[in-house]
């Protein structure tokens, strides 16, 4: 409904007021015997009219004519409750809008869970450990800039489609990421990141069907939380991959993201997220660690890094060479991308070359990389589990 | 809505006058300029003397204060503008992104406020 009226009106903090303004009339006048026929169009014809008083209480009267006229149309058209299907969808053209580009990435984050998520001030300043004014004026701020900047509520058109839609998943599945490992915090929020992430995406899936990138998105996060109540054990320390217990795997979630995956491939146009999906899955199918499917999951590392270019690829795909084949290819590939300014501050660098150096028999120099590993962690949880592993 | 599109460069960076890159340099501002004119986006647009040739003022104490130079030293410095009509902040980049300077400088974009 929010997207809807904020097409409309062209301002989201307008649209926000408006549709609030209408919660209220609804809360005094909706009894048990009083309630529309389509609750939700009673609201947005409602909001409409609650803009109309807005715009004309405004002190610029004479240069928002138009913009009444033009209400007052569609308010006087429609005076009979229109029925909800014709409330067009435009939670798309919103999405994008919060995840432009001319925003800052935590702007974007919080104005997507605010606005397409559904999430209040609170709880976001809650999940990312920020005093909740501080949030509330990042959101106004952010919503200011889409007015006056002139920020369009549109769908890209399509020469900037593809990227404006990489912008759009990045931001969902870094929402995914911060919930999956809450970096920052000394215990996982309340406030569910990584469910909200998915249900954002279960939008944008139900409304870009054909774009097989979302929906490879969609199936790596879901089979990425199929794995998560094993991920810690009672005390709320964590579990590596390795030591998990594979029955506590949630098969339901594992269902349904590799029954995704394998529609998705089959359309054939393969991107990062499908890769990274399909190296989930593999794990997810394998009944233990030893099993796992190790030379396959690095023939999808190496197609991933041809797409993606990073030594994050390549690290990952050391791991998996350390299994697939022996311990010195894998340190080869290590070396190679040792003097990366990106990967010098990176932890897991340093977990994994902790683990080569112990499997390899060199206790010593494992302590070494687990102790610089540590240093570079601020995560409560991920730090007792380093120092677990040093003992 | 309109909209200021600063462009920042390094003047010694852009092609200079007498290299063989400084004609298609200029034939691209040529071409972008009639583009805009074209799609009536065009308002205004100048290039600027170099940085060199700036002076600021300020008042103090009701009296005028002149200093020599720009109001910020910067690596990049303002050589010229251009003032569009567009859309919206999507159309107001792609032009930004079509100024020759873009390739080797930067383009600030600024809505205009309008009363």
């Amino acid at each position: 409904m929010l997207a809807a009226l904020t097409k409309t009106l062209n301002d989201l903090q307008l649209a926000e007021d408006c549709l609030q303004d209408a919660v209220e009339v609804a809360l005094r006048k909706w009894t048990d015997q009083d309630i529309p026929s389509s609750p939700s169009a009673w609201l947005i014809t409602t909001a409409k009219r609650k803009a109309i008083d807005r715009i004309r209480r405004d002190a610029n009267f004479a240069s928002k004519e138009k913009q009444i006229s033009h209400l007052l149309e569609m308010t006087s058209t429609s005076e009979q409750e229109p029925d909800l299907d014709a409330i067009p969808d435009k939670r798309l053209e919103l999405l994008f809008t919060c995840c432009h580009p001319s925003l800052a990435e935590k702007t974007k984050v919080a104005l997507t869970l605010n606005t397409v998520g559904g999430l209040n001030v609170d709880e976001i300043a809650h999940a990312f450990i920020e005093k909740k004014s501080t949030m509330a004026q990042r959101l106004a701020r952010a919503k200011k800039k889409i007015k006056l900047a002139g920020i369009p509520y549109e769908i890209p058109a399509l020469d900037l489609l593809p990227e404006r839609l990489r912008d759009v998943l990045s931001v969902i599945y870094l929402i995914f990421n911060e919930g999956y490992s809450s970096s920052s915090g000394e215990t996982l929020t309340n406030v569910d990141l990584s469910t909200e992430a998915i249900r954002v995406a279960r939008i944008l899936e139900q409304l870009l069907p054909d774009e097989t990138e979302v929906s490879g998105l969609l199936a790596l996060m879901l089979l990425h939380d199929s794995r998560r109540y094993a991920r810690l054990n009672n005390d709320g320390q964590m579990i590596a991959l390795e030591d998990q217990n594979r029955q506590k795997w949630d098969k339901g979630k594992f269902r349904e993201g590799k029954a995704l995956l394998t529609n998705t491939l089959k359309k054939q146009k393969i991107g990062p997220y499908q890769l990274q999906a399909s190296i989930s899955a593999l794990h997810n199918e394998s009944p233990s660690w030893e099993k796992t499917d190790w030379a396959q999951i690095s023939a999808l590392y190496q197609l991933l890094f041809q797409l993606q270019p990073s030594p994050v690829v390549r690290l990952n795909q050391a791991m998996a060479v350390s299994y697939a084949e022996s311990i010195e290819p894998a340190m080869d590939i290590l070396d190679e991308i040792a003097e990366h300014k990106n990967i010098q501050k990176y932890q897991p660098y340093y977990v994994a070359r902790a683990d080569l150096a112990r499997r390899a028999g060199d206790v010593k120099r494992a302590k070494v990389y687990l102790n610089q590993a540590i240093e570079l962690t601020n995560n409560e949880i991920e730090k007792e589990f380093l120092i677990k592993k040093m003992s | 809505m309109q909209y200021l599109l600063l462009i920042y460069a390094d003047e010694n960076a852009a092609p200079q006058p007498g290299t063989p890159e400084f004609g298609p340099f200029m034939q691209g501002y040529q071409e972008f300029t009639t583009h805009l004119q074209e799609k009536n986006a065009f308002v205004s647009g100048d290039e600027l003397q170099p940085v060199a040739t700036a002076s600021t003022v300020t008042m103090e104490n009701g009296k005028m204060e002149v200093t020599d130079g720009p109001f910020a030293e910067t690596k990049e410095q303002l050589g010229g503008y251009y003032l569009v009509e567009a859309e919206n902040l999507d159309m107001a980049l792609e032009y930004a992104s079509m100024i020759p300077s873009a390739a080797h400088g930067r383009v600030e974009v600024r809505p205009v406020v309008k009363y």
